[in-house]
């Protein structure tokens, strides 16, 4: 077992847990939007970030992917994280407005609007990436994929186009923690052929 | 700028099979073609066993790859930094307003293809436009004027 | 590439000790007269684009003309960049060593008659003392380049870098050589260790404490381990890593296969931006030779170690440059850095325990082999020994690529050897370190060039361009600039990078456009930090340092763009007017003719004006007036 603090409790964990899963396990709260345990953690949206200290030397991590070791002393809600998850929700209640997921969880920081212009007033996706992940990972499938990068990031089958690929199984939108990809599912699904006139069997 | 050099089976047996070639392919196929279509992506994927999904991935994820036919005549701008201070922009701007399209986008007459880059490593040419991978240096909206000119009649 | 000088045939010349390589390298010499007369033509990018290889023809044609004596006819070899690109197409003619600058077509005729056939210089060619106007005969001389220390430049230029019998010649491989048959691989490590040798690319990681600790996870996990040279050259402004490979490619095979030799390993990868053909072009001619020698590959040297390398071409994204996007992409998937709390070190390439070193840091391995530590450490200062190729670009007039030993003044670089700002005033500020990096005000001048004061004053030394800035260049507009170039390059995982520089943009946005507020510098100040904290890799949590910096130090103008609607520099378009002095304005109409709006009006001969109303602010009126009447405030 390893034994360190988490915001001034003594923890123990198992090699090879994460700060996040141990934190969990003891019930201290840390916001997650792009964490689920049937996938590969990504790091991707940083809400999850905590503080390490020791002395005067401290340093923000993505507890969903720091491995537990022995005496790290964790804090999971001081200034320099608040700062940087009421920045993330700011931006994400500009760029997927329509998210009431997000809307309740940018509340619990307090943050009711954003400085920024909303652009897209539908969007509802955050590009956590747990869809692609799931549709890799779990299904085994690899229908869609992440597509282009940066601002121009997207979630998307081959070309943007329906796809055959996709056996409409549906685990992308279970997984979604918005319901992003509820409205795109349409997008990513190609109904075959021979599929048409008998939709229910197979 | 297209060189059809090589048949796209011959291409794809210059490498293994696997995935860590998934980009040579991809840079070769460019390269013969100009482009890479959705037919060739469709060889590259059943040659390197890589989903069709990751590799429209990787081809959109490298600003290097395209995926719809390119101009006959290729312009990158470069936007470097000593670029950037010496006008760089300019040029870019007065591309647009010449050929009437966005960077990046062809000419209706599939004459020209228009992008800016990230530094060519020229500096000391600066503002520097390659066309067709010839450097040209000091670039004036009046020097490109007669380039593009000179182009568009052959 | 070409050479006419070869007398040395490489077939089944397969070396097996350094013995051999000695042998070779006396019979290279032997058969070279160092009285021949040679033209060196520079084909580094800069020359090649101004010209050089139409000055070749040309001298070709006007040998033949002439038709010199078969006695006299001279070699002409092409080399890699001299370095001093804003004087190109440079060519020098040995062994008299006459260094002629801004060489066309039309000089050939001259130098064949002048220099060749009577030896002497042809004055006008030469390069002039910007001071007292006096010609400088040879290179040696030019204060551009007897204020540099060129260690790791020192053979590009000199040699045909697609001629593995130059670089021999040079005393190329004779670290390796040296290394084979002398010394044990954890001997390698320990000179490297002890010249302290800091990383080229960046954050200035002890390049021997990698390889320690690369020793240390091959104890736990075994071999393979993998080296590998970190070709991707990414910061704008920056070609040191592209000359170092296109003019010297062995320097930086021979440093790899140091490495190599030194971890045990059996395969490398040399990662290489596609935006450099040439550079791809040179590594893979010279490991052909390099292969055809016996020097990599199978049994290198008879010695039992075996090691060969291959080429990755990048394909256009700077976030490769990261190493563990760097590594993702080697294995052919798209570059996204890993969210892994773990040293690549231990799990790199393939998951492998990889040493990943940049293309400089590589360069300077054979020169600690060959020369010792101890007479490493001897260059620069005692934290950051050796010296740094810097590529000075911008507002400064001798625009090119300089070597000077670490912790050298920032003002020496800028002043003394890139002959200040075109027009004589001080300079605004240098931005070091690329998009990571910041910018120096003057004021700061006197700072030592070293990993640690450039980190102190907010900047880092990055990859080494140094951007000269004058009082013409806005503050906001280089951040912009920058934080622009990112959120293109982003890779997009993770959210405060992919949103927070779009972001942090679209507020400098407002400040062009004169719409900023004193609550906007908080956000920007506040954002930036959330940034820094929480972003995946070091693009992200280095990309607020532009800004920063200029904050630091800028702040006065920032605050003009937002109190008094004006940007001082007279770039932000939203903010500035372009204005015809009637004074100046001839009525030549030039700018009238190429004015995309059609607004500048006037009678023939007579002074014009700019309808504000309509003007873009392109900026095309200034640039194309030739009696500097345009002006903008």
């Amino acid at each position: 077992m390893i034994t360190f603090q988490i915001d001034n409790h003594t923890v123990q964990a198992k090699a090879g847990w994460t700060v996040l899963e141990t934190a969990r396990h003891y019930g201290f709260e840390i916001p997650t939007l792009c964490h689920h345990e049937a996938v590969t953690p990504s790091g991707a949206c940083r809400l999850c970030m905590v503080e390490l200290r020791d002395g005067d030397w401290s340093k923000l991590v993505a507890s969903c992917i720091y491995p537990v070791a022995e005496g790290i002393n964790v804090h999971t809600d001081t200034e320099r994280i608040r700062n940087v998850r009421r920045w993330i929700l700011e931006m994400l209640l500009s760029e997927c407005p329509a998210s009431k997921q997000i809307q309740d969880l940018a509340a619990r920081y307090g943050l009711k609007q954003t400085r920024f212009a909303i652009e897209n007033p539908d969007e509802e996706c955050m590009l956590c990436g747990l869809c692609t992940r799931v549709c890799e990972e779990v299904v085994g499938l690899a229908a869609i994929s992440t597509v282009d990068r940066g601002v121009h990031k997207k979630v998307g089958a081959p070309f943007l186009r329906p796809t055959e690929v996709c056996v409409a199984c549906g685990c992308c939108v279970t997984i979604c923690p918005t319901n992003a990809m509820q409205s795109r599912i349409d997008a990513v699904r190609r109904v075959p052929a021979t599929a048409v006139t008998a939709p229910t069997s197979k | 700028m297209t060189t059809q050099e090589a048949s796209i089976d011959e291409i794809l047996e210059r490498y293994p099979g696997s995935p860590e070639y998934l980009i040579f392919l991809l840079q070769d196929v460019q390269k013969s073609y100009g482009y890479i279509s959705p037919d060739s992506m469709q060889l590259i994927c059943d040659r390197t066993g890589v989903p069709e999904s990751q590799v429209y991935s990787v081809a959109t994820f490298y600003q290097s790859f395209r995926l719809e036919p390119q101009g006959e005549h290729d312009i990158k701008v470069c936007l470097g930094t000593a670029c950037h201070l010496k006008g760089g922009q300019r040029i870019m701007d007065e591309l647009k307003r010449r050929l009437q399209v966005e960077p990046g986008e062809t000419t209706p007459d599939m004459k020209f293809t228009y992008t800016s880059v990230n530094c060519v490593g020229a500096c000391a040419l600066a503002p520097v436009v390659v066309i067709d991978d010839e450097y040209y240096p000091s670039t004036t909206v009046k020097k490109l004027e007669k380039q593009i000119k000179a182009l568009s009649q052959d | 590439m070409f050479n006419e000088s070869t007398a040395v045939n490489l077939e089944n010349r397969r070396l097996t000790s350094h013995a051999q390589l000695n042998e070779l390298r006396d019979h290279i010499l032997a058969s070279r007269d160092p009285d021949r007369l040679e033209v060196v033509v520079c084909h580094g990018t800069g020359c090649f684009a101004n010209g050089s290889p139409k000055v070749v023809e040309a001298l070709k044609s006007a040998l033949d003309e002439k038709g010199v004596d078969a006695k006299v006819m001279p070699g002409i070899k092409a080399t890699g960049c001299h370095g001093f690109c804003s004087r190109g197409p440079l060519v020098i003619v040995k062994p008299h060593g006459y260094f002629y600058q801004k060489v066309a077509p039309k000089d050939a005729e001259e130098i064949v008659e002048q220099t060749l056939i009577e030896g002497k210089p042809v004055e006008r060619l030469l390069y002039k003392d910007p001071k007292t106007g006096d010609p400088i005969l040879t290179e040696e001389e030019i204060p551009f380049y007897n204020l540099q220390e060129r260690v790791v430049l020192h053979n590009i230029g000199k040699i045909d870098p697609t001629d593995i019998t130059d670089t021999i010649a040079a005393g190329g491989y004779q670290a390796l050589a040296k290394a084979i048959s002398t010394m044990t691989p954890e001997q390698v490590v320990a000179e490297i260790e002890k010249s302290k040798l800091r990383g080229r690319g960046g954050a200035g990681f002890p390049t021997g404490r990698k390889w320690r600790s690369a020793l240390a996870a091959i104890e736990k996990k075994g071999r393979p381990v993998y080296v590998v040279v970190n070709g991707d050259e990414g910061d704008p402004g920056a070609f040191m890593d592209r000359t170092i490979m296109e003019g010297d490619p062995h320097a930086v095979l021979e440093g790899l296969i140091l490495g190599a030799y030194a971890l045990g390993a059996e395969h490398g990868y040399l990662y290489v931006r596609s935006e450099y053909p040439l550079a791809i072009r040179h590594l893979e001619i010279a490991m052909a030779q390099a292969r055809e020698l016996g020097l990599l590959g199978e049994n290198i040297l008879d010695s039992g170690f075996s090691f060969d390398a291959r080429i990755n071409r990048g394909a256009g994204a700077f976030v490769c440059g990261e190493s563990t996007a760097l590594f993702t992409s080697i294995e052919g998937k798209p570059g996204n850095p890993r969210p892994k709390y773990v040293r690549s070190v231990e799990e790199g390439l393939w998951g492998r325990p990889t040493v990943l070193n940049n293309v400089e840091t590589w360069a300077n391995v054979p020169l600690i082999i060959d020369k010792g530590a101890d007479w490493y450490t001897g260059v620069g200062v005692s934290h950051s020994t050796g010296t740094k190729v810097f590529s000075l670009v911008g507002k400064v007039n001798n625009v090119g690529l300089v070597e000077v030993p670490m912790g050298i003044p920032l003002d020496k670089i800028i002043e003394e050897i890139g002959g200040g700002v075109p027009g004589g005033q001080p300079f605004k500020a240098v931005q070091t370190g690329g998009p990571s990096g910041g910018c120096i005000p003057y004021s700061l001048k006197d700072t030592p060039v070293d990993f640690d004061s450039l980190t102190e004053v907010g900047s880092m030394m990055g990859s080494g361009g140094m951007i000269v800035m004058d009082d013409r260049d806005c503050v906001v507009d280089v951040g912009r600039y920058f934080l622009r170039f990112l959120e293109e390059e982003s890779c997009g995982k993770c959210i405060p990078c992919r949103l927070g520089l779009i972001r942090m943009r679209g507020i400098l946005d407002d400040f062009s456009a004169g719409k900023g507020t004193q609550q906007d510098i908080e956000d920007l100040m506040s954002l930036s930090q959330a940034i820094q904290d929480g972003a995946l890799c070091a693009l992200g949590t280095s990309a607020p340092n532009p800004v920063l910096t200029t904050l630091r130090y800028f702040k006065d103008e920032y605050i003009a763009h937002i109190e008094a609607h004006k940007c001082p520099a007279g770039v932000c378009k939203d903010l500035i007017t372009y204005t015809i002095d009637p004074d100046k304005c001839t009525g030549c109409r030039s700018c009238a003719r190429q004015c995309p709006q059609g607004c500048i009006r006037g009678e023939k001969k007579k002074p014009h004006v700019i309808d504000t109303e309509q003007c873009i602010r392109c900026g095309i009126c200034m640039e194309t007036c030739k009696f500097d009447a345009v002006y903008v405030e």
